[in-house]
């Protein structure tokens, strides 16, 4: 039954997906949910919530509001709490019981925004779908609404990485890394969505030439990019061999105006799936790609996550729960994926830590060399 | 009646209103410190906890066990988007949790006990746990299921931690009770090594046991034999009065307090109760006079800053501080205990310019947490808002107890105030006292 996992944690939630696509924008983030369930993401899913402040609340939802439809409650507060802090935007959230409620997020925010005169909107989540997809919304949302410009005012050689958040990109110089390829590459980096930057920086996006996918968080946003601005997109992670390819892929896109996936394209997928990788499927197609280039044997991803099947090799899998993913590393030998998985590895395979925030949660510290632990 | 310091802040004259707060949104500090239903459920000795929700309300739960290292004891059923609108909630719960326990059976065996966990969606799509449960008592009768929740939408009367306190005893069954048997139930912590009482029931010729002395189920079980029950923590009241109703035994409720005067009370009701000889009064008020004098020697005005997290009483500790002479100066609290209403109003007339601050409110979110000065902070959340790394780093009030209790603070405190902590490496770290990935 692919709805059990006997001993293995599930994926961060969109919920917590879209808070931290949004922690670092100067707005207020607001789920809809009872006292008890903020600790979840703060403690599990944001390595930022110690040391830098950001506006990410619950509303303390209880039974009798949520039965009776008392939205003023939830209006009210909202009001009262950005009046007060004065954010660049207010964002709300849905979860399981406004969800079953149906709860009409769209007209509360039509009423927040007529009474605070700050720019709201609706992420839509519910609780039920994976981190990627809830990122994923939350940042279209922002390139909707606060990226302005023709997208003919580029400027060449510069770029957008799209799809950074410490769900997937955790370690202390993961950022900083991705800024390196960049200028390595010949690009500067206009704006990274999102960590590092502000409001600012993200609503200058459609000058660059080219945006850079760095994970499944990161496509919808680079398609809303394309749509409005015609900014060609390259998908992939830069990580080991793989990263000349990329850089490549990054200057035939800006050239050609046309969309990459080299962490797609750039391989070929294990048929016998004696090698795989397990994770976000950009990151695990770009080590997928990189492992092939080391080894010359082809490695198989196997994605346990609401992706688009669009980055997906044939020879891949898309998974769902735990017995399908002991199913799919049933005849693995290697296996590249975070250490929690090693219960439903084959005894014999040999697993190589690629720790995941957004899946093993602060359990991954302790898979991760000191010099690379997040600060 | 004294000023309204700020939306978050009131001073303690002003707390005749309650609730202390208005509710509007929330935030959470990043201190973690404070067991959850994850944590309570481990203490039954090789029990298999299996929640039922989405991943949003999972990921908490399952990572709480797998930072404790033992994710080998917690499995989960997840519920989609399309359970809800097809209506099948109820089916794949128990689908779930019969596919979880056929898979443990397949790898080492049935738990002797399963803690199932539904959720605030099972309230409001009305499923039907009474079948779910009969279903699977028929399927596994050798297994005890106890009959959780983890629904905090639901603000009734008692919370899914106090129910949790209640129904974690429902193996328990009936039987004879043995004599001069005392068992100390419902509290996450083992009462302190240095605790009185347990020298005091042994020179009465008593026996104590607690549920942390359970190393098997079966020694769990046998809890059931006590022939008097006691429950020290404010949160475990309800469960274990229903547990000593429910098997016909002695209940003694005998919560950890600041106040000379409710000890020796709880005294002479154990005397009363169980003929036990009383300690003596003088001699230990005496120790503990010595304890906090040498505490006020030390601080001399430093500012203490105390939180509800660290104890159950809170504002007795702050009576007991300001009454020998110490600067409390704020306490971090959302509501008050019903017990501490006695001291609240001694606060109120001996200490209005204290500080009462919420602890959830948005504001709180960016107020400053650098003090020009150095604070003592009593407790994990005072220590992250006072930005201090002078802290008692303790939860739940930590099996302290009795007089030695109220000697065992004031020793934390000096320690405390003369020894720096990393409160960004300790706060953070979930569920005090439990084994920790970090």
């Amino acid at each position: 039954m692919n709805r059990t996992n006997r001993i293995l944690p599930v994926y961060t939630g969109d919920v917590s997906g879209a808070c931290s696509a949004l922690y670092e924008l100067g707005g207020m983030v607001v789920i809809h949910d009872p006292s008890g369930c903020n600790s979840t993401y703060n403690t599990h899913d944001e390595t930022r919530w110690y040391d830098q402040d950001s506006l990410i609340f619950i509303t303390g939802l209880v039974e009798r509001d949520a039965i009776l439809g008392n939205d003023n409650k939830l209006i009210d507060d909202v009001v009262d709490a950005a009046l007060e802090l004065h954010p660049r935007f207010i964002a709300l959230c849905n979860s399981p019981i406004p969800f079953i409620t149906g709860t009409d997020f769209t007209a509360i925010c039509k009423i927040i925004e007529r009474r605070t005169g700050i720019p709201t909107f609706y992420v839509r989540t519910n609780g039920m779908h994976d981190y990627t997809v809830g990122a994923g919304r939350a940042l279209v949302e922002v390139a909707e609404r606060f990226v302005n410009g023709d997208g003919d005012t580029t400027v060449p050689h510069t770029l957008n990485i799209l799809g950074a958040t410490p769900l997937d990109f955790f370690q202390k110089d993961a950022v900083a890394g991705l800024y390196d390829f960049a200028h390595g590459a010949g690009f500067d980096v206009v704006s990274c969505w999102s960590m590092g930057n502000g409001l600012d920086e993200l609503g200058r996006a459609a000058q660059a030439s080219v945006n850079l996918v760095v994970s499944s968080v990161g496509l919808p946003v680079a398609k809303a990019l394309r749509r409005r601005f015609g900014t060609p997109f390259v998908v992939g992670t830069p990580v080991g061999g793989f990263m000349n390819e990329l850089a490549a892929a990054l200057c035939y896109s800006e050239e050609s105006r046309t969309d990459s996936w080299p962490c797609r394209d750039a391989r070929v997928s294990s048929a016998d799936g004696s090698c795989c990788v397990v994770g976000e499927p950009v990151a695990a197609g770009s080590y997928a790609a990189a492992l092939e280039r080391e080894s010359g044997v082809p490695v198989r991803v196997i994605c346990p996550l609401e992706a688009p099947q669009e980055l997906r090799v044939s020879g891949d899998l898309w998974v769902d729960g735990e017995e399908e993913v002991e199913r799919a590393l049933a005849e693995a030998s290697f296996v590249l994926a975070d250490a929690l998985y090693a219960p439903v590895c084959p005894p014999s395979a040999r697993l190589e830590p690629l720790p995941h925030l957004a899946f093993s949660g602060r359990n991954c510290y302790g898979q991760l060399s000191s010099e690379h632990a997040h600060a | 009646m004294l000023k309204r310091l700020g939306p978050s802040v009131v001073s303690a004259a002003e707390t005749d209103d309650a609730p202390l707060f208005p509710s509007k949104l929330e935030f959470n500090p990043p201190a973690h410190g404070v067991w959850n239903i994850v944590h309570i459920g481990m203490l039954v000795p090789e029990a298999h906890q299996i929640y039922v929700c989405a991943i949003n309300c999972m990921r908490g739960v399952v990572l709480t066990a797998a930072e404790m290292g033992a994710s080998d004891r917690f499995s989960c059923v997840v519920l989609k988007e399309e359970d809800i609108t097809r209506g099948t909630v109820e089916e794949i719960t128990l689908a779930g949790i019969v596919d979880v326990l056929r898979k443990l059976e397949t790898r080492g065996g049935l738990p002797p006990c399963a803690m199932v966990f539904p959720v605030c969606t099972h309230h409001f799509l009305g499923v039907s746990m009474s079948r779910v449960y009969r279903e699977l008592e028929r399927e596994f009768p050798g297994i005890d299921f106890v009959r959780g929740f983890m629904d905090p939408v639901m603000k009734r009367r008692l919370s899914p931690d106090q129910r949790l306190r209640a129904v974690m005893y429902d193996p328990l069954s009936p039987c004879n009770a043995t004599e001069k048997l005392v068992a100390c139930l419902g509290s996450d912590f083992a009462l302190d090594a240095d605790c009185e009482l347990r020298d005091v029931l042994r020179r009465g010729g008593y026996g104590f046991v607690e549920l942390q002395d359970c190393d098997t189920y079966q020694e769990f079980k046998g809890l059931a034999r006590a022939e008097t029950l006691v429950a020290t923590y404010s949160n475990a009241r309800y469960g274990i009065s229903k547990l000593a109703k429910r098997l016909k035994r002695r209940y003694l409720y005998l919560p950890s307090t600041f106040s000379y005067e409710e000890i020796e009370a709880q005294y002479h009701a154990l005397h009363e109760a169980l003929d036990i000889p009383l300690p003596e009064f003088k001699e230990e008020i005496a120790r503990c006079e010595d304890a906090l004098e040498s505490l006020r020697k030390e601080l001399g005005n430093v500012p203490i800053a105390i939180d509800m997290s660290v104890h159950p009483r809170p504002l007795g500790l702050a009576r007991l501080l300001i009454e020998h002479g110490m600067r409390v100066a704020e306490v971090y609290m959302d509501g008050v205990n019903s017990e501490e209403e006695t001291d609240l109003g001694w606060l109120n007339e001996h200490a209005p310019d204290l500080q009462i601050s919420s602890i959830v409110l948005p504001e709180l979110r960016i107020a400053s947490r650098q003090r020009s000065y150095d604070v003592l902070a009593v407790g994990q959340k005072a220590a992250w808002f006072t930005g201090t790394s002078h802290f008692v780093n303790m939860v739940e009030g930590g099996g302290l107890w009795g007089f030695a209790g109220i000697r065992a603070m004031a020793r934390l405190m000096q320690e405390a105030w003369e020894t720096e902590k990393d409160a960004r490496d300790l706060v953070p770290r979930k569920g005090w006292g439990c084994v920790s990935c970090f």
